[in-house]
């Protein structure tokens, strides 16, 4: 750790992996309920463990972003954080107003907190994700303005970088494109319209280039290649994610009463969202090869490593499987797209946090530059027993959403929806079992930062 | 003659990424053609119909326009090759007008259509036309904006004999914007 401020990331990323575990916890609640209808009924009913699940992705991936800010925008700026204090306070803010959130969700039934919070003066709830209640979301607002202030100013005191730029550039966009949260017209057309530019602008835009920098950060510091290659690579790359995202939202236009020509822009673009995930991939790869230092910090190039692998596989190629209009008429909704969903957020957004935690977290504990070899072997287990359990979960969904819309909307006698669930049964209980190793490979991560021993130190190459 | 036998041109000439980020781009063209392909495919008549509406002399002035200015381009990088600056530069600008003229004709075209009430939604084969040439038209737009870095850069002295891998790299997009509209045009306003 160069810069005594970057020790605010820790709080950050203690609290994203904590929030990670809950998530998992209530992803297999609610994996089960696919099959037990009443598991924990009426104490947590299906939508509300649904969503506590997806809201909990949204916050620790959120705390995981901030705290790879707090830790890599002084080092790249080469100076003390603006304020220190501020992103403390935040953190407490948005660590309460979340746990409030999540416990109005267990706690109440969502209509009651809805009344309790005072919707109806401002009412943006109800929407899948964006469930939050008004005062939370103001929160949220005020928690992302005091965030780009902090690291704003950093930035402007100090050295100015290409990763430092495209990542304020992700972060300004994410605040950004909240705001449409808080337009709730009664049109469903265009209510479903301002929804997408949130969810996909996010995902599918603006994450996409937090993503591009942390993994540029990472692969700087521990391969050693220069800065001027790995900077080129990130324009690239930003630029192909920002052309294909952008237009690419049009795939979400499909069915929503939007005008015909989404048809063509939607799959056209979309399809070609892939290129900037296969080419974090090759420039990932490119790099490692390109070394000129190995660091001892191997699971962390293994995350780094993974994220553009993953990224590719579930954004990109399980993506593309249902984007072109033909295509997603049948698909559309189904167990393909929770299959995409799962891999894409995995690949993309929960390794990229993890690499930069698994490459910040020893050196914010006062480590020279990583954990022990004990401690490493373990993370890299955790590496793959989570990564394979999650290419599993796909696959069993991906094999329940052929089923479901083969029986559902393409045979010549399609059957109702909740037949066609009894039928998927048995791939829903293999995802479940699939989650539980899951779940086992994220405590084992936990664990890892608790074995203790010697560290390495850095190696030249020959 | 002595200076070309001395410096050897790499290839690919330019930056590698640059390269990788121009294939990029031709892919999502590639698509939309393909697309457009299969759309005409199955509406002949439609397509026919509606493309005998466009202005081709208009397209091929912005043809020669865009062919023109990618050799003042060719040649602002033959100038630096024999260390003349001033005179790349001004072969810069002179290509940066060719851009220019190429966006002046493209929003005559596009008023002339606005002012009949035509837009997307209008039928499929002015969805497409509008979407390609449009797509196309802010590709002429950053080529314009890339040619203005190039000659500002030019103009400061940044380029040398030795080192002017960004101006072939920005020519080298250039080029790609040009050899869009070559496959374009003819597939639009007239091939029937």
């Amino acid at each position: 750790m160069k810069y005594e401020s970057q020790s605010v990331a820790k709080l950050y990323f203690i609290a994203a992996i904590g929030l990670f575990v809950g998530q998992i916890v209530f992803g297999l609640v609610m994996g089960l309920q696919y099959v037990m209808g009443d598991f924990m009924f009426p104490e947590i009913p299906f939508n509300v463990a649904r969503m506590v699940h997806t809201n909990l992705l949204i916050v620790w991936l959120l705390f995981g972003f901030m705290g790879a800010a707090y830790y890599l925008i002084p080092e790249e700026a080469e100076t003390e954080l603006h304020s220190p204090m501020l992103a403390k306070l935040m953190f407490w803010v948005f660590l309460v107003a979340g746990a409030l959130t999540i416990l109005g969700y267990l706690l109440v039934p969502y209509s009651t907190l809805a009344e309790m919070t005072g919707n109806s003066l401002l009412p943006t709830m109800g929407r899948e994700f964006l469930e939050q209640p008004t005062i939370t979301k103001i929160g949220i607002v005020i928690v992302a303005l005091s965030f780009l202030y902090n690291v704003g100013f950093t930035v402007l005191k100090g050295r100015k970088t290409v990763i430092t730029l495209v990542l304020l550039i992700g972060l300004a966009g994410l605040a950004i494109f909240f705001l449409f949260s808080f337009y709730n017209p009664d049109n469903l057309v265009k209510d479903k319209y301002y929804w997408w530019f949130v969810v996909h602008l996010w995902v599918e835009g603006v994450w996409e280039l937090i993503m591009a920098s942390i993994l540029a950060f990472v692969l700087i510091k521990t391969t050693g290649v220069d800065r001027e290659i790995i900077e080129k690579w990130l324009y690239i790359i930003i630029a192909m994610a920002l052309i294909t995202g952008l237009i690419g939202t049009g795939h979400h236009f499909f069915w929503i009463g939007a005008p015909e020509y989404w048809l063509w822009w939607g799959s056209i673009f979309s399809a070609l969202e892939p290129i900037p995930f296969f080419m974090m991939t090759v420039f990932a790869f490119n790099m490692v090869n390109k070394r000129r230092i190995n660091h001892p910090n191997q699971p962390a190039v293994l995350w780094a490593l993974g994220t553009a692998v993953m990224a590719f596989l579930g954004a990109g190629v399980w993506g593309f499987m249902h984007t072109l209009a033909p295509v997603n008429y049948y698909t559309h909704g189904t167990q393909i797209t929770a299959a995409h969903g799962h891999m894409a957020f995995y690949g993309a957004y929960v390794m990229i946090v993890l690499a930069i935690i698994s490459y910040a977290m020893p050196l914010l504990r006062g480590r020279k530059a990583c954990n022990s070899a004990a401690s490493q072997v373990a993370e890299m287990w955790s590496f793959w027993l989570m990564t394979i359990s999650m290419v599993f979960i796909t696959l069993f969904l991906t094999g329940a959403g052929i089923l479901q819309v083969y029986l559902q909307r393409f045979s010549d006698e399609p059957m109702s929806f909740m037949v066609v669930q009894d039928k998927i049964e048995l791939f829903y209980w293999m995802r479940e079992g699939a989650g539980v190793v899951f779940l086992i490979g994220l405590l084992l991560y936990v664990y890892s930062f608790f074995i203790g021993g010697e560290e390495r130190t850095v190696e030249e190459k020959v | 003659m002595y200076i070309q036998e001395t410096i050897k041109t790499k290839y690919p000439p330019g930056d590698l990424a640059l390269w990788i980020f121009i294939c990029a781009e031709l892919l999502v063209f590639g698509v939309f053609f393909a697309a457009y392909a299969f759309a005409r495919a199955n509406n002949i008549e439609l397509f026919n119909q509606y493309q005998a509406t466009l202005n081709t002399d208009l397209a091929l002035i912005n043809t020669i326009a865009l062919l023109t200015s990618s050799y003042f381009v060719v040649s602002a990088i033959i100038a630096i090759k024999e260390n003349q600056q001033q005179k790349s530069s001004r072969f810069l600008l002179l290509a940066i007008l060719g851009g220019i003229t190429f966006l002046i004709f493209k929003m005559t075209e596009y008023s002339h259509h606005m002012s009949e009430g035509i837009n997307l939604t209008t039928n499929l084969f002015y969805m497409f036309y509008l979407s390609l040439t449009f797509f196309h038209f802010m590709h002429v737009i950053l080529g314009i904006m890339i040619l203005l870095v190039l000659w500002i850069n030019t103009r400061k002295g940044t380029y040398t004999t030795e080192e002017h891998n960004g101006l072939v790299s920005g020519g080298a997009y250039w080029h790609m914007v040009d050899m869009v509209w070559l496959i374009l045009f003819p597939l639009i306003y007239i091939m029937r």
